[in-house]
């Protein structure tokens, strides 16, 4: 009974993320915009300034690592409005186990992002970016939800910590974009000076960016073996410290 | 008979105690909150918890529902201890915070739903109790429409009837009508009242408005710095103190202290001056006007006009805190205001 109950608990948390999102679809699909002027325009742009072939293949990968970051660490953020909107109370009253609350919470943030990530794969691959194969596209699902578990519990965690809109947007403008601009997204690893080299690899989107370009167009710096240790570690690291830091909560 | 009554019966026979805490306490960086409270509420029990806003009624309740832990001294709730058992006592009560908990992104019946699942309620049990709680609180029909469309006394209800989803055996209302409307106010009472006398559900209110803890408790704790300084039935309360209350206006404030004095000397024992106000608490005005009459004559006080009327627990309130709970009106709908304006940002 206590597992099943344990599961339960995910998988409720989890229906909310999904009915809020039914709700939220427009919204959602809309904020994929964004990513895409970054790719047409900035990816046609420095391919023909600086004759890179297939720049726009190259940073396609990139840009999806962004997306799916973005929307987990808001997703995990948005403990914060729960708590803001008093229904955390409802949920740290209920006699189910925390951790299975912000597991829950997790996975529906994870579905949402890896929505995000897919959609942006099939329409760039309409506007005419080339992948390498439909078997590659499909294994880079699985990864998406690597990626996503990893930051979203960061969010979590994050999110147990900040107490207002201002720390809210600190970590957007301090962690989220530093990053996004240090993982290679949107330049190749191998001829960086060295201070920059560490950084990127010191920064666990990088591998999330690696892998997807391994997936997608058959080509990364990073071994996929290294990639995928990399993002399992990172995202059992985070959802243990976000899944305490969560059941010590007080509202 | 139904099984709620028959529950119910055996709990007034044996005295079995819903709630028990002992010397239970929280302080907050310093500042006690909650000051050794004991108190005991019987199975089936309407109990209140009476006090202005800021004497740690909320505290205490978020200790009983183990959202906060006690800094020292212990709690139980339904046989359960509040810190060492605290996910039975979460599994056995019903809370209904302050302010709302609802997710207004989602619909009424969503909201139920969610918290069906969270309680383990299987999906025909989920379906049947969402029926009879929505029954309950007259939402069947807006169940569908998203809560943020609702008014506030429609996500009042909407929260009682989510806090019985589970048929909890303690229910905690933590000031139910707080900010709505009269007619609002009324319905919610009626519900808490049913509940507690049909389905038998101890239920705790905390509340500062009077006329809701004489209306619907069986048994009122007044709480004022985080100490229960007066506790009984309303009725007790009320005959304790004086059954009636005469009010005198005079010329002069000079003259309501004059008089007070008199009537002090003359063996009234509870006596408050406001103005040129006189208030003078008796057991039976019937008998009391002459003689208050006579006293004001022989000493040469001009009376402009008298009232007569019976006291309430706003007097009693004001002879145990020594200040009206009503003086926190004004800052209660400051707060309110404040409130909203912060949620909406």
């Amino acid at each position: 009974m206590g597992a099943m109950l344990s599961f339960q608990t995910v998988y409720t948390m989890w229906l909310r993320e999904m009915l809020r999102f039914k709700r939220a679809k427009s919204r959602i699909v809309g904020s994929l915009a964004t990513p895409l002027f970054f790719l047409i325009i900035l990816g046609t742009a420095m391919g023909s300034s600086y004759n890179i072939e297939n720049y726009k293949e190259f940073m396609a990968p990139g840009i999806i690592a962004m997306v799916l970051l973005f929307s987990s660490i808001f997703g995990g953020i948005s403990v914060m409005w729960d708590r803001e909107f008093g229904f955390l109370k409802e949920i740290l009253i209920a006699p189910v186990n925390r951790f299975c609350i912000a597991l829950g919470k997790a996975f529906g943030g994870v579905t949402t992002a890896m929505i995000q990530g897919v959609l942006l794969m099939i329409i760039t691959n309409s506007f005419g970016v080339h992948y390498k194969s439909l078997l590659g596209m499909l294994l880079s699902i699985p990864i998406m939800f690597i990626i996503g578990i990893g930051f979203i519990s960061l969010g979590i965690a994050l999110a147990t910590k900040i107490e207002s809109h201002e720390g809210f947007q600190m970590v957007m403008s301090f962690l989220t974009m530093p990053l996004v601009l240090l993982s290679g997204a949107f330049f190749p690893l191998s001829k960086l000076p060295d201070w920059l080299k560490i950084a990127v690899h010191l920064n666990p989107l990088t591998y999330g960016v690696e892998a997807l370009r391994f997936t997608l167009i058959g080509e990364s710096e990073i071994p996929i073996v290294v990639c995928l240790v990399v993002l399992t570690c990172f995202a059992i690291t985070t959802t243990a410290i976000g899944g305490w830091l969560f059941g010590r909560m007080e509202v | 008979m139904t099984v709620h009554e028959v529950y119910r019966l055996i709990g007034m026979l044996f005295d079995m105690n819903a709630i028990v805490t002992d010397r239970i306490t929280k302080s907050f960086n310093g500042f006690i909150a909650v000051n050794e409270i004991n108190i005991s509420v019987k199975e089936g029990e309407l109990f209140g918890l009476l006090g202005p806003n800021g004497a740690g009624k909320t505290t205490l309740i978020n200790m009983l529902s183990t959202m906060i832990r006690p800094t020292s001294g212990t709690g139980t709730v339904h046989g359960f201890d509040v810190v060492h058992d605290s996910a039975s006592v979460r599994a056995a009560i019903g809370v209904v915070f302050q302010s709302s908990t609802l997710d207004e992104q989602l619909t009424g019946w969503e909201n139920l739903d969610l918290h069906g699942r969270l309680y383990g309620l299987s999906a025909s049990l989920r379906k049947k109790r969402m029926h009879e709680v929505l029954d309950l609180v007259e939402l069947s029909h807006k169940s569908k429409l998203l809560v943020k469309t609702y008014s506030g006394g429609m996500i009042r209800r909407l929260e009682i009837a989510r806090g019985l989803m589970h048929h909890p055996k303690v229910l905690f209302l933590d000031e139910p009508t707080l900010g709505l409307d009269p007619q609002t106010r009324l319905h919610i009472w009626e519900y808490i009242r049913r509940l507690n006398q049909e389905e038998g559900i101890t239920i705790v209110l905390t509340t500062h408005y009077m006329e809701e803890a004489d209306y619907l408790c069986g048994r009122i704790a007044i709480i004022d710095n985080g100490r229960v300084v007066a506790i009984d039935t309303p009725e007790k309360l009320k005959s304790a103190f004086g059954g009636d209350v005469i009010i005198l206006t005079l010329d002069t404030s000079e003259d309501a202290k004059k008089l007070s004095i008199v009537y002090k000397e003359a063996g009234y024992v509870s006596i408050s001056t406001k103005d040129q106000t006189v208030y003078l608490n008796v057991k039976k005005s019937e008998e009391a006007v002459p003689e208050v009459f006579r006293t004001a004559f022989t000493s040469g006080i001009n009376i402009q006009s008298m009232t007569v009327r019976k006291s309430t627990l706003d007097d009693i309130f004001i002879h145990y805190t020594g200040r009206g709970i009503r003086d926190e009106l004004v800052d209660d709908i400051t707060y309110m205001k404040y409130k909203l304006q912060t949620k909406r940002r």
